[in-house]
Parts: C-alpha cells; structure tokens; sequence
C-alpha cells in the first residue's frame, strides 16, 4: 500500500495499480478525460516521494517535465507520492523596490528584492500585488537567476492601467509589493545547446524574452539565437544598445529591431517582428522558439512557428493577457474575484 | 497436442502501433491547419489541446486502443456540423489522412483499411 497525499487529502492506494484509475476510484476531485495519455487534461505536479516513471511524462515539454507535471493516467502507483494540481497558486512573499529605471517613454524596470530566497527561471513570470489592496498584475521576469541579485520586470503604461501608472509614476526604492509566483513553463533549459533559437518579441514582451537570451548565452548555449524584436514606433524599442553590445560579445546572437510604423530609425528593420521573422526563417525544422507579446500575435506566430515545422513542444509561449487594455480605468479591488489565489500560502 | 496458434496481427500492429501515430499527428495536424478550406475548423487558441485531438484521432483510425464511441463522435461533432461542417470537409479531411500516410511510406493496402475505417465514421461526425 501506498500513501498518496493529493490537495490536502491522502489516499491509500495499491503499488502498481493506475493511479489515476486509483485516485478516481476513492473519490479525489480530479480531471480527467481520455484516461490514454492522450488529452493530458488529467496533468499532476509531482511535490514528492517516490519517483514518477518515465513514461508518465513522455511526450510532454521539457519545461513541464521541470517543472514536475506528470499524466497519472499513464503512471503505476511508485510507492508513497505527494502532488498537487498544476495550477499551483504558488508563494506569496513580501519584496522591495530597489530600483526604478525608465527604459523608454512609458516604459520602465523595476528591481525587486524578495525577503526570502526565490527560485525562478528567466521567462517565468510573477503576480505582483499593491499591498492591502486587491490590485494585483502579471510580470514576466527579465532578469536571470544566476546573473542578477535582483528581480526585474518591465512595466509599460497603459493608458487608464491602475497599476502600470502607480508603478510608472509613484512606486519609488523602498516601496513594498506582494509577490506571487513564480507561473508559466516558458523558459530556457540547457542540454541541447547546439540547438537554433528563435525569439519573437512585441512591447514589454522583451523581458521575458531578453532574460532567455541572457541565461542561453550563459549557459554556453553554441547554436544561433535571433532575437525580433517589434514595436510600432522607433521609440517603443528599448534596451538597443545592451541587445547591440550582446550581438558584438556573442557570435551566435543576432538581434532584429523592427518598427511596423512608417517612421524608422537607422538599423531598425521596417515590418512587423513576426512577419519579419517568419519571412527570414522559413524552416523552423527542430528550431527552439519563443513567443511573447500581444495574444494575437502570439496566437498566429504559434500556428506559423508549427507549420514552418517546429515541433508544438519546442514553442515556448505562456498565455499572457493584456487585461489592462480597455477603455475604462478597471475598478478593482476585491481580492476575492480577481484570481488571487485563495489558497496561496503566505510565508 | 493443440496447435498454438498466433492471433494475426491488428492493423495497429501492423502499422507500428502509437510510434506510428506519433510519426503521423504533426504532418496530418499541418496539413489541416494549412488547408484553407477547412482549417478553421481546427483553429483554436490551445493549439497542444487541438493536436491531443489529432492524435486521438489517428490512434482511432489506426484502429489503436481507444474509448470514442459512435455516440461520442456525434457529440464531438455536433458543435462543427452547427458550424457548417458537410461532406466536402469530411473528404478534405481524409484526403489528408490518405496524404499523410503516404508520405510516410505506408503500403497502399494498409492505408486503404485506415481510410475504409475513417470512412465508417461519416455519418456519426457528419450527424446524419
């Protein structure tokens, strides 16, 4: 007999039986739906215990086998386990502003201190919540672990965005937030470094997209990195000169500024970033790709990057909603409906 | 003494199981997506959930082990036909699948049975 701890309930179930089959049997609230391997609706996080078999995972992305997930549909019991659902709501802590630097008009970085340690991966992305108040965004993290001592993301203001104008005109060093986090399985991991990279980048999309780069380049990665990068006017293109200074130590990099507007500056490409990158790189035969931005880009680059025959579990693409682009200022803030998770915990 | 006799092998087998369906999902899902005349019926914003889809599908028409039943297709279905989904499509959509196994090498004989067993399902997929 097994002990399985599963949401806070344990179960007992038998060695090598299924345990999915197990797990649904005595009750567990659980999804699932073609119990094959198949639908993957049915998706666990392994937190521990006795190993998952291998082919419990096969066929799912790396970044998914990192970060634990597994289809209990095709997993024998292994012996003791514990695991949770995949919608981890993660780990509130408190972490302070150490730094607020404007990177363009209307867009600015700001570095976050977390009290205790925080173990992310460059490209993941974080909950930031205004204290005692229910305002709470999403931000990709452009810094790399092993190179930065500090968090940083990239706020561009929206126009009525609550929190994008609180951080862009009030936060200051020393102001405290909540974070939550680290989200989202888009993000680099060595042991294929020969292997072409291609990063497709709109707006602020670049943090993610540009801490990728910098934890590739230091990881060793040897295979050719190109880096689009497009916004609509010259100006909305940030971090030039560090992307340059990057292209002129690292051979294998290459970096595309591309303005889809009708004005462009000497050395940026005119069209969009997608298009351009699409047009440049017709074979996406075993190419790793990375998609950041506005959703519809994001969406169509996806179906491009796959017909260009990138294989699905090589595009890296966190859905990522631009919920501040609407015409009214949001009201918020009632902490209860906004998808702050109830069950966080709080350390 | 009895005689032990081999049951012959299913078209599953002799198609090389699911490694056989692995090889076949991205160029079968490729080609529905780049055909303009049906792809919108396989757009969708969760492209991985579109291509577990595909893959169930071909494990189906492989005659690989699976739990879709008539019923199942019908229900499944039912949502596309609302969106115009007719015959042509079905076609398209086989014409594909007969694509795909070629360009893998399959011999004429075994995807003749693939496509005879796609070809079963039209009036369940179709809602007829």
């Amino acid at each position: 007999m097994a002990v399985i701890e599963y949401e806070g309930a344990t179960f007992h179930c038998s060695d090598s039986e299924n345990l999915l089959s197990e797990l649904i049997r005595q009750g567990a609230d659980i999804l699932f739906s073609c119990r094959n391997g198949i639908c993957q609706s049915c998706m666990l996080k392994y937190k521990g215990g006795a190993p998952i078999p291998e082919l419990a995972t096969a066929g799912l992305k790396e970044t998914w086998r990192n970060e634990g997930y597994f289809l209990p549909c095709l997993c024998p019991v292994p012996g003791d386990l514990t695991i949770s659902r995949i919608s981890n709501p993660g780990i509130i802590q408190r972490a302070v502003v150490v730094d607020k630097t404007f990177l363009a008009t209307g867009i600015c970085a700001i570095r976050l201190d977390t009290e205790k340690s925080f173990e992310y991966h460059s490209g993941q992305f974080i909950n930031v919540r205004r204290v005692n108040t229910g305002l709470i965004r999403s931000y990709s993290l452009a810094s790399v672990p092993s190179l930065d001592s500090s968090l940083e993301i990239h706020v561009k203001r929206l126009e009525n965005g609550v929190m994008s104008n609180w951080m862009c005109d009030e936060v200051a060093s020393g102001e405290v937030v909540q974070l939550i986090g680290p989200h989202g399985a888009s993000y680099y991991l060595p042991g294929r470094p020969s292997q072409r990279m291609l990063l497709v980048a709109t707006g602020t999309g670049l943090a993610p997209l540009c801490g990728i780069v910098r934890s590739a380049l230091a990881a060793g990665h040897a295979g050719r990195i190109d880096l689009y990068h497009g916004s609509r006017h010259s100006e909305g293109l940030y971090l030039c000169n560090e992307l340059r200074e990057m292209v002129s130590r690292y051979n294998n990099f290459h970096y595309h500024p591309c303005v889809s507007g009708s004005t462009t500056r000497e050395g940026h490409r005119h069209g969009r970033a997608d298009d351009t990158a699409f047009a440049e790189n017709a074979d996406l035969t075993g190419v790793r790709v990375f998609l950041c931005g506005a959703p519809p880009m994001v969406q169509s680059a996806k179906r491009l990057a796959y017909l260009a025959g990138a294989s699905l579990a090589d595009i890296f693409a966190d859905p990522f909603e631009l919920r501040d682009l609407r015409s009214k200022t949001r009201t918020d803030p009632d902490p209860g409906k906004i998808g702050l998770p109830q069950k966080a915990l709080t350390v | 003494m009895t005689q032990m006799t081999k049951p012959a092998p299913s078209l599953f087998e002799r198609l090389g199981g699911a490694g056989a369906v692995d090889a076949a999902v991205d160029i079968f899902y490729r080609r529905v997506l780049a055909d303009k005349s049906i792809s919108h019926f396989f757009d969708s914003t969760d492209m991985d959930a579109q291509r577990a889809k595909q893959k169930a599908f071909l494990t189906m028409a492989f005659g690989g082990p699976n739990k879709y039943s008539g019923k199942d297709l019908r229900t499944a279905h039912a949502p596309l036909v609302a969106r115009g989904l007719n015959g042509g499509h079905f076609d398209a959509v086989a014409g594909h699948l007969k694509a795909t196994l070629e360009q893998l090498g399959v011999e004429k004989s075994l995807v003749d049975e693939v496509i005879g067993a796609a070809a079963s399902t039209r009036k369940d997929v179709l809602g007829q």
